[in-house]
């Protein structure tokens, strides 16, 4: 008995600590989004304090360093040495300093995605809602309604709205929120028509509750956990959606910098200055990535039903 | 089964007379039509030309009139004619239309032919390292921008290494079969990666289910191979799900393609779409949009189909 209590009062050995650690770590990363979590976070601080992250004024144009190199690149500067070596990611055609535009930009992204996600989760959200508590004639519309709407391309809708309306941030906020309301009412609607059979709902309408008080107090309730998972899984797209439109250039308006502004700027420089596009395409690539992550996540955590949903 | 199909052509026909209303009250969603073709202030265009213009189209006529017009004149097959070369629009879409079905048609086969592949590997070696590197490539397929991918890909394929062509407007037209095909590779791949991504995710997730259902543990249980109960028993029961949306996935390509094809300078709808734009063109661009339409229909109607066709279960009800 002595030994086996001495044995178990040994302390690990310096090694084990050492191997324990790492293992303790890639444990947390697997269970937990730390990175993509940390990758958000890191780009909602620059949406917060964009002023503060940026090193210079995204518009501030300077023909010298038209086109300068990214800061690691030394035979430019050698070669160039009256230009200040001040533009981390280099600059564009008119000299701005792309790294104060990607920042700025994402302002612009991110408070689009998010307002036009809170306005079309809010209607989907109710129309789904009233769609699944009212049933008969209004469900019968609104179903066929969001079959009709599903099968417009949407890119083009987009186009036309361009000719027809013009462009500008709400028209934008606008044909995203369009976009992304229809794509929740199917199934808010299911999960309502589930919830609309149990006894707590039956309860309260012998309790003489009235349709709203029902749906906002007892069914409203029951979806919300439905409706983050859908938003978190959507966010992503939403990014997308504004970068395509902003690269065909009908989305964001240019005097605004932004993702897809500056890759449809680059464009044309490829061969001469390639830090124009591929810069802010990696800011789209990383923030759209860590959102359908978490969202991936969240889903699996919450909702196994939802599994079979690209 | 054919009550089935009546309804599902009924369902069909609604969608397109929803689409034709929302472009036309498009059309109409800003002060006047006529703005969208003319810009009075911008040519100094008198009131009097106006006011003939407004007859000549008809604009002067009451609203509904101006809708069944319009709506017979495309039931006709006749979509106007395009502001900006003013010639038929069905002629500019029948002429662009083939090169635009190639990269769909590239991107679809490259899609299903190894998305479906990699999505039962990636189910059968589940949590191991070919696992996360596929899911990883399936993430990222889902998460980048189309466009940037293929401006990064010209710049290092093309400009960089010059393993491939520069893309220009008529470049593949005058070469030999490898010289033509070299053209195909970065935008078929590009397109396809989206749908690669998709394809993975959802036959990895239809495997990961069968697998674990009780005929498979039975068919185990009585001794069969692994690879053996996957050929026979897995797979098929795993494909139906991919297969149904490949429908789908072909007709969101047309989406992509509007991306894709402006920056690989493809000479098909979705560069006229967006040149349309700059010229400020309505009539052809309402007939991509219709064209599309159509086609998303004509697309998830086969998918339905397939659906009952593939799946016995679903035929019963």
């Amino acid at each position: 008995m002595a030994t086996a209590d001495t044995v178990q009062e040994k302390p690990l050995s310096p090694a084990m600590v050492v191997v324990r650690s790492p293992l303790a770590v890639w444990d947390f990363i697997r269970r937990w989004p730390v990175i993509p979590g940390s990758v958000i976070v890191l780009f909602g601080l620059a949406t917060i304090f964009t002023t503060q992250f940026s090193t210079d004024d995204p518009n501030a144009q300077n023909l010298r360093a038209s086109f300068a190199a990214p800061a690691w690149n030394d035979e430019y500067y050698e070669n160039n040495d009256r230009i200040d070596r001040r533009y981390w990611f280099g600059a564009d055609q008119h000299g701005r300093d792309i790294y104060s535009r990607m920042v700025h930009g994402t302002r612009v992204s991110i408070t689009v995605a998010f307002s036009a996600a809170a306005i079309g989760m809010t209607v989907g959200l109710w129309a789904g809602i009233a769609s699944g508590w009212f049933g008969g004639w209004f469900d019968e519309i609104m179903t066929r309604f969001v079959d009709v709407w599903n099968g417009l391309p949407f890119l083009l809708i987009a186009l036309v709205v361009s000719i027809t309306i013009g462009t500008g941030l709400m028209v934008l906020i606008g044909l995203l929120v369009m976009a992304t309301w229809v794509g929740l009412v199917r199934n808010i609607r299911a999960e309502v028509l589930s919830l609309k059979t149990r006894d707590y709902v039956s309860a309260a309408r012998v309790a003489g509750g009235g349709d709203f008080r029902i749906m906002y107090r007892h069914i409203l309730p029951g979806v919300i956990n439905l409706l983050m998972v859908l938003a978190s899984l959507r966010i992503g797209g939403l990014i997308l959606s504004e970068a395509s439109l902003s690269y065909l250039g009908i989305g964001v308006p240019s005097r605004y910098p932004s993702w897809g502004n500056m890759i449809s700027d680059g464009r044309e420089f490829l061969d001469t200055a390639w830090w124009v596009s591929v810069f802010p395409g990696f800011c789209i690539f990383l923030v759209v990535m860590s959102f359908n992550f978490i969202g991936d996540w969240v889903r699996d955590r919450t909702d196994p039903r939802l599994r079979q949903i690209r | 089964m054919i009550r089935f199909l009546l309804r599902r052509i009924g369902t069909m026909a609604i969608s397109l007379i929803g689409a034709t209303i929302v472009v036309f009250g498009l059309a109409h969603a800003k002060d006047d039509p006529i703005n969208v073709f003319i810009r009075a202030e911008g040519y100094a265009i008198g009131p009097e030309q106006i006011a003939a213009l407004r007859a000549k189209w008809g604009l002067d006529r009451p609203i509904v009139l101006q809708y069944l017009t319009w709506l017979g004149n495309i039931a006709r097959a006749d979509l106007g004619r395009s502001v900006g070369s003013n010639r038929k629009v069905t002629d500019i879409l029948w002429e662009r239309w083939p090169a635009t079905m190639q990269l769909a048609v590239g991107a679809w086969i490259v899609g299903t032919f190894v998305g479906i592949p990699l999505g039962i590997l990636s189910a059968m070696r589940r949590a191991s390292i070919l696992d996360y590197f596929l899911r990883a490539f399936a993430l990222s397929g889902q998460s980048v921008p189309a466009f940037w991918v293929g401006i990064v890909g010209i710049w290092v394929f093309a400009v960089y290494l010059g393993w491939l062509p520069v893309p220009t407007f008529y470049g593949r037209t005058d070469a030999d079969f490898w010289g033509q095909f070299q053209y195909y590779i970065m935008p078929v791949l590009v397109l396809a990666w989206g749908p690669i991504a998709g394809y993975l995710r959802i036959t990895r997730s239809a495997m990961l289910e069968v697998l674990d259902s009780e005929y498979i543990k039975l068919a185990r249980a009585k001794g069969m191979g692994y690879p053996r109960v996957v050929a026979k028993h897995a797979f098929r029961n795993a494909l139906i799900q991919p297969l149904t949306v490949s429908a789908l996935l072909l007709a969101g390509f047309m989406d992509g393609a509007v991306l894709v094809e402006n920056v690989f300078v493809w000479p098909g709808v979705g560069q006229i779409a967006v040149a349309a734009v700059n010229d400020n063109d309505f009539t052809l661009l309402t007939g991509i949009v219709f064209l599309f339409t159509i086609l998303y229909l004509a697309m998830s109607f086969v998918a339905d189909l397939l659906y009952v066709v593939i799946d016995p279960r679903i035929r019963l009800e």
